[in-house]
């Protein structure tokens, strides 16, 4: 089994608005392997992003982390400074968001920005620098790199700008990359190519990956385990096969039934009925009690994480254990 | 189809408004398809900014930017049949969708609404065609004007045609409301006190409102949740049946094409380069393109796969390249490719595709 890099224990985040707090993140639990990716998942508003951010450090005001414990290789990112924090982001833990212009600046080379990445973190001179820059590019499958680096963001194409950025998240051969909905914005045949590129960079680096994402099928052609958050909480986490053979969550069941290859074509989809909660205004007990077509009165309690098995959780009163048909 | 005029006799009222107008008449033909495209073409030129006419001036040689975003499509669609309409961003399905709705015009070539050239509708027939074809939109948050309530969203256009009395409005804007299975109620309500999903059920409510007979539908469900994506498919294919629709269903996800199109067509930057029935197309790919885009969806069911990827980068449609425009992405690219666009050719009973490969001697 190879060891975690990351574990994040019980982390808790929230959003003191002037409306109420908002929970975003309620209680995450999971661990990021070496070389292995973990794939977050669930619907807009759940919490994915903010996890994230709250990893690199990176929650802005009104939110604070009010509880848990972020563990990178055994030190709690928690209780670094801002400048120790500073030293590991971007070369040691680094995040690609959906839209690379988050990460670039319009009005720079692409040269000029690499370059000051690398040398943030590193000292070098600005050739070496620039040659590593290149190098990075080149690995991403970027066709004539040294060409490119004289390029400005708006110069690429949406589907060569995320390369660009994943090149920057990998210049200093991160322990870890936080991918937030990295492909979502690009056509399947663009978003084939980056897979297979993040997918073969992280394996050769032994770089832990968080493949954030609401599409499920994404997940399960890239995460070796995955985590399926709602309202906040992770509400079963376990392998790619296990959740999406034998999901243990009402929710998760549901999920992968309405998916439309699940369902007999023309036939009406298997759904979940109900909308996504608000986070302002969750029912008692169980998040997801209103949707449920399993809840009783016991899921009017707020349920537990519990184990089913060894590196498999669920948080459900009433877990399944049929397969999906 | 074109059909040969009737006589005299049996045209209605408004016909023989039309034919006295000396408009040409095409009988509408039960049937016939109710949207035929013929060569459509749709031509963005972007004008030059100041500092290139400037520069030009000087002589520089800066050309006005043209973009082919839909060129030369032929299509029909048969009533009561879902056409799925596929292919990479920027490929022109949103500009096609726009033209079949009348929203966007032409460039070239022609729609026939019901056999009728609809560049030569005017008044009535105008007005009917501009009712009888409908769009809904991806961001169900734009598309809906905030200011205004529900019941005026839903009910401004059928009253304005006539298609229900002001006394009659309310109870006509909740049954539209209860078709797409919202709470009647919340007809004076206004847009942003409903979630993404409940704002999708309001615009469909609002495109039904005028007693459509074809939807353009361009990437409804895109932005919405998964578990909301199944609610608003059902509710579409329910309609379908209900009221005998007919759809142009415009999407990105090829699984959810799959799910609900008869028929399923390919773009690729602004041409049609596959045709077929869903389960042939599915099955029996032909176009080099098509296969690729197939094996890239992404499927719950592929664990742990390793990705290739369509090699290349999706052209500029500003300049795109010559002969067989998937030429420099395309694994079997032959030297006829690079100079010669392969037409559309019927491949199989039903199935259609634009690639030389059908052109080798077997
Ligand atoms: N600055 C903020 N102030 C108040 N609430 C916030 C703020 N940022 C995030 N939130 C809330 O935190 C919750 C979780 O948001 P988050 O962005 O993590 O969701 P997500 O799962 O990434 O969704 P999506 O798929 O839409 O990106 C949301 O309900 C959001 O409204
Ligand atoms: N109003 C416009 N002016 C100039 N160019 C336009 C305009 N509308 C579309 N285009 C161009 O026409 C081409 C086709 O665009 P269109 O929006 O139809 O593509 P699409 O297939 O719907 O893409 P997507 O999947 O991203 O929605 C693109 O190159 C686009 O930039
Ligand atoms: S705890 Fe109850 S309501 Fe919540 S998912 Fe489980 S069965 Fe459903
Ligand atoms: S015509 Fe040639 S380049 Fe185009 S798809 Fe067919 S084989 Fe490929
Ligand atoms: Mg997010
Ligand atoms: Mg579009």
């Amino acid at each position: 089994m190879t060891a975690a890099v990351l574990n994040v224990e019980h982390l808790r985040t929230h959003y003191f608005t002037r409306a109420g707090v908002v929970k975003a993140v309620e209680d995450v639990s999971f661990e990021v392997r070496r070389g292995k990716v973990l794939g977050l998942v669930g619907e807009s508003g759940s919490g994915k992003s903010v996890t994230g951010y709250s990893i690199m450090g990176l929650v802005d005001h009104p939110g604070r982390i009010v509880g848990g414990r972020i563990l990178y290789n055994g030190t709690d990112l928690l209780a670094l400074s801002e400048p120790e924090m500073r030293r590991l982001r971007g070369s040691r833990i680094a995040m690609i968001f959906q839209d690379p212009m988050m990460t670039l600046n319009p009005v720079l080379r692409i040269e000029t920005q690499m370059v000051e990445a690398v040398l943030a973190h590193e000292p070098m001179s600005r050739q070496a620098a620039r040659r590593r820059a290149r190098d990075a590019l080149g690995q991403v499958g970027i066709p004539s790199p040294d060409e490119r680096l004289q390029a400005y963001p708006h110069q690429f194409s949406g589907g060569m700008r995320q390369r660009v950025v994943i090149a920057i998240a990998m210049l200093h051969n991160p322990d870890v990359i936080i991918a937030d909905e990295a492909t979502t914005a690009l056509d399947v045949t663009i978003q084939g190519q980056i897979l297979s590129e993040v997918q073969r960079l992280c394996q050769s680096h032994s770089t832990g990956l968080i493949w954030i994402t609401h599409d499920l099928a994404v997940v399960a052609g890239i995460a070796d385990e995955i985590c399926v958050m709602y309202a906040g909480r992770v509400v079963e986490r376990g392998t790619v096969d296990d959740v999406l053979d034998h999901p243990a969550h009402p929710y998760t069941f549901g999920l992968i039934g309405s998916v439309p290859s699940r369902n007999e074509r023309g036939q009406p989809l298997r759904q979940i009925r109900g909308t996504t909660p608000s986070l302002a205004n969750l029912p008692q007990g169980c998040a997801f009690r209103p949707r449920c077509f399993r809840a009783n009165e016991i899921c009017t309690n707020e349920p537990e994480t519990m184990s089913i098995s060894s590196r498999r959780e669920t948080r459900c009163f009433h877990p399944l254990v049929a397969q999906p048909t | 189809m074109l059909s040969s005029p009737r006589s005299a006799t049996d045209l209605t009222s408004g016909e023989a408004a039309r034919a006295a107008a000396g408009l040409r008449l095409v009988a509408p033909d039960a049937a016939g398809p109710v949207i035929e495209l013929r060569g459509l073409t749709r031509v963005f030129r972007k004008p030059l900014d100041f500092a290139a006419r400037a520069a030009n001036l000087l002589g520089a040689d800066i050309r006005e930017e043209v973009v082919r975003a839909v060129d030369g499509v032929d299509l029909s669609v048969q009533p009561g049949e879902v056409v799925g309409l596929a292919g990479e961003s920027g490929c022109g399905k949103s500009t096609l969708g726009r033209m079949v709705a009348g929203i966007l015009s032409p460039s070239a070539g022609d729609i026939y609404f019901e056999g009728r050239r609809v560049a030569e509708l005017k008044g009535q027939a105008r007005r009917d065609y501009a009712l009888a074809v409908q769009m809904i939109f991806q961001d169900p948050y734009t598309s809906l004007n905030p200011r205004m309530r529900i019941r005026d969203i839903v009910g401004e256009a059928p009253l304005v045609h006539g298609l229900t009395s002001r006394a009659e409005l309310k109870a006509y804007v909740r049954e539209m409301l209860s078709r797409v299975r919202m709470d009647p109620q919340y007809d004076t309500r206004y847009p942003h006190q409903f979630s993404g999903g409940q704002r999708q059920r309001i615009g469909i409510a609002r495109a039904l409102a005028v007693k459509p007979k074809f939807i353009v539908c361009d990437e409804a469900v895109a932005a919405l949740d998964v578990s909301i994506q199944a609610q608003i498919l059902n509710l579409f294919m329910e309609l379908r049946e209900q009221l005998s629709l007919t759809y142009l269903f415009i999407s990105h996800d090829l699984g959810v094409i799959n799910h609900l199109a008869d028929r399923v067509v390919i773009m690729y930057l602004g041409r049609v380069v596959e045709e077929a029935e869903t389960d042939e197309l599915f099955a029996r790919p032909n176009h080099p393109y098509t296969t690729a885009l197939l094996d890239e969806i992404p499927r719950i069911e592929t664990r742990r796969r390793v990705y290739q990827g369509i090699k290349g980068e999706i052209p500029s449609p500003l300049n795109p390249p010559s002969g067989c425009y998937f030429h420099p992405r395309c694994p079997h690219a032959m030297p006829v490719c690079r100079e010669v666009a392969p037409p559309l050719k019927t491949v199989a009973p039903g199935h259609r595709s634009a690639c030389h490969l059908n052109d080798r001697p077997a």
